[in-house]
């Protein structure tokens, strides 16, 4: 049951970091449909990075550069080009799909260093809950801190007000003087880091390979967990872990014989993600979570 | 004045080589379709070490024309008529999901021959080419009966086809062979190449307790994920205890190189055929340990008795005096499939839509 525990909590953190910096871009108004393309940049990036400096630290550096790289790309287009968002995002990922798999094709067959495991003293010997929260490695710890962080920033903190109220509302945001296209340009760069480095976790510590578009849709989950939290980071935890344990469940469904089609069994992070969408959806009309400015172009000049 | 008879005997068989394409002095042009970029493990791999065969065997004699990273589906279809447009005598398709894109476009190129591995459907000009992986799969039952303290195997399969069913059925046997009391729980991957996948079915079979992995998928995720955990698991395709030197048992061997050989030699001499005929596998290319078509890497990681054991098993395959689906058989939920004295025929392996005894769970309809 432990080992079961920590699987589905390694297995979700890739959607989680994506998820979460996915989150802090759509709070300043850019909808990036890219996740799933900067995903794979970071991983393609880190097991390279590592092949070559045999360090997997290293991977995790170079994971978040290349995805800070590639979604200033998206950037460019959507914010100084004003291109329309939805169409460059989903161009962002079939782009980063096929370099990815350019670039990967040296790399397949070979086998990187995985991040080591970092036990906490003291609170990895708590029984139970031990092993599975403060045993782990260092990105998993970066995942569940960032949670908190971009939290408290988006409550308490000077720029994390000036990024919402750029989402909210950019023509309010510019009269007062806050440069909305920076704004943007920031946030985005930070969710393609953190992208990055969700992609980056997926050769660093659950397979230490490379095999063309091996996010494998994890990148489109993290998108519609982003809705299903209701742009709040902690509910994007939960409802990480619950993909994350549906992906694991459908394994072990079958290793102990339940009698459900496997094939029923893959599709359900998928199902799972269009019901999320379809309930939030219906509810959408009544709340005031998503960013008023969500996927609009910014006309103004700075 | 020899050397411009030379010239004049090059200049006109250059000439005359399209009217006989099967002249042995001709040039064969072999295509080849894989489904990955070969690497250096794994199933593109192994055929990757066949087509180095060929080349070597018939050196300029043959062109090879090769096309990695097809996808199975439309995708196959275009490529293989590509290389069949291109002049392509002989084009061998290397994967199960090829099978319906080879059928078609062999319709469309009678004159061309095809060779499709580890299908079943045959036409005039299309044959079939395989190896009996269950045999070196029984192998690994005596070793995981052996080796495992928790009685408890966990299997990787990439579809519930017959073809990686009857290597779970004929895991089985191997194993009960020597324990009775141990089970095999199954996942499928739904893949045959998915390194994510294969790591999080091998996380979750050493989480319910099985201490031995076997796979038939492709990728050494698993057993790098065994040797992470400290449990033990059976390479695939090639060698691959360079990915887990710790956890790596032995892996079964894929020997493509003497098929594809003996087929090309066939298409030079004009004999190429595609056996005895749509309905039997008798006449077909599958090959096994008998014919060095699949071969087993070195023990290691186990204690010598069981080594011995494993070697007895291969031997007996090998000479055909261990029948591997001899009767009775039952499966896991108590049918009988065939009584004592008997032995099941190729034709039932290729039907296997069930589990024998020591298999958990229904094989997926």
């Amino acid at each position: 049951m432990e080992n079961l525990l920590i699987t589905i909590l390694l297995t979700s953190i890739p959607i989680l970091l994506a998820g979460l910096g996915e989150l802090v871009t759509e709070k300043s108004g850019v909808l990036n449909l890219g996740v799933e393309g900067m995903m794979l940049c970071g991983a393609v990036a880190a097991l390279g990075s590592v092949l070559i400096f045999g360090n997997p630290y290293i991977g995790i550096l170079f994971g978040a550069i290349a995805g800070i790289l590639i979604s200033t790309v998206f950037s460019f287009f959507t914010i100084t080009l004003m291109t329309n968002q939805v169409a460059t995002g989903l161009g962002l990922t079939i782009f980063a799909t096929a370099l990815t798999g350019l670039i990967g094709e040296p790399f397949v067959g070979k086998t990187a260093a995985s991040l080591p495991k970092l036990e906490i003293i003291f609170l990895s010997d708590i029984p139970y809950i031990g092993k599975i929260l403060f045993s782990n490695d260092i990105l998993v710890y970066f995942a569940i801190f960032l949670i908190f962080f971009i939290h408290f920033g988006f409550q308490n903190t000077k720029i994390g007000i000036i990024i919402r109220a750029v989402g909210d509302n950019h023509d309010s945001a510019h009269s007062i003087g806050y440069s909305v296209k920076l704004v943007r340009w920031i946030s985005t760069s930070f969710g393609g880091m953190c992208a990055g480095m969700g992609g980056a976790y997926i050769p660093l510590a659950l397979t230490p390979h490379w095999s063309e578009g091996m996010t494998a849709g994890k990148g489109w989950i993290a998108l519609a967990l982003v809705v299903f939290a209701s742009w709040m980071p902690i509910r994007l935890l939960i409802g990480a872990l619950i993909f994350g344990g549906i992906t694991i469940l459908q394994f072990v469904a079958q290793a102990r014989g339940w009698d459900v089609p496997s094939q029923f069994l893959n599709m359900l992070p998928y199902l799972a993600t269009i019901l999320a969408l379809a309930l939030i959806s219906l509810k959408l009309r009544h709340n005031n979570y998503a960013p008023a400015c969500l996927g609009k172009h910014f006309l103004g000049n700075k | 004045m020899y050397k411009n008879f030379l010239k004049i005997i090059t200049f006109l068989s250059i000439l005359v080589s399209p009217f006989l394409l099967t002249s042995a002095y001709a040039k064969t042009k072999v295509g080849f379709v894989y489904l990955t970029t070969p690497g250096d493990h794994g199933w593109t791999y192994a055929h990757e070490l066949g087509k180095q065969m060929v080349k070597k065997e018939f050196g300029n004699d043959v062109e090879i024309s090769i096309v990695e990273n097809v996808p199975e589906g439309p995708d196959a279809t275009r490529v293989i008529r590509e290389l069949a447009k291109q002049g392509n005598q002989i084009i061998f398709t290397t994967s199960f999901g090829y099978m319906e894109p080879t059928l078609k476009v062999a319709k469309e190129f009678p004159n061309v021959k095809f060779e499709h591995m580890t299908g079943y459907k045959r036409t005039k000009n299309v044959a079939t080419g395989n190896i009996r992986f269950y045999e070196g799969r029984y192998v690994q039952g005596v070793v995981a009966g052996l080796m495992t303290k928790t009685n408890k195997i966990g299997y990787i399969g990439a579809y519930p086809i017959s073809e990686v069913i009857m290597g779970i059925n004929a895991f089985a046997q191997g194993l009960r062979s020597v324990n009775k009391k141990a089970t095999i729980s199954v996942i499928w991957a739904n893949t045959w190449y998915d390194p994510v996948k294969e790591a999080d079915a091998a996380k979750v079979h050493i989480a319910e307790g099985a201490d031995i992995l076997a796979q038939h998928t492709d990728s050494p995720a698993m057993l790098q994920i065994a040797e992470k955990n400290g449990a033990l698991g059976f390479g695939q395709s090639t060698d691959m205890g360079a990915f887990a030197p710790k956890a790596q048992l032995f892996a079964s061997v894929n020997n493509w190189g003497p098929y594809y050989i003996k087929k090309i030699k066939q298409l030079k001499d004009g004999k190429w055929n595609t056996g005895d005929g749509p309905d039997h596998w008798a006449g077909n290319t599958w090959g096994g340990l008998s014919t060095n078509m699949l071969t087993l890497s070195n023990f290691s990681n186990m204690p010598t008795d069981v080594a011995k054991k494993a070697q007895a098993a291969h031997d007996g395959i090998k000479s055909g005096k261990l029948k591997i689906f001899a009767g009775p058989l039952k499966t896991n939920d108590g049918k009988e499939i065939i009584g004592a004295g008997k032995t099941l025929d190729d034709g039932a392996l290729w039907g296997m839509n069930y589990y024998l005894e020591g298999v958990t769970g229904k094989v997926p309809k």
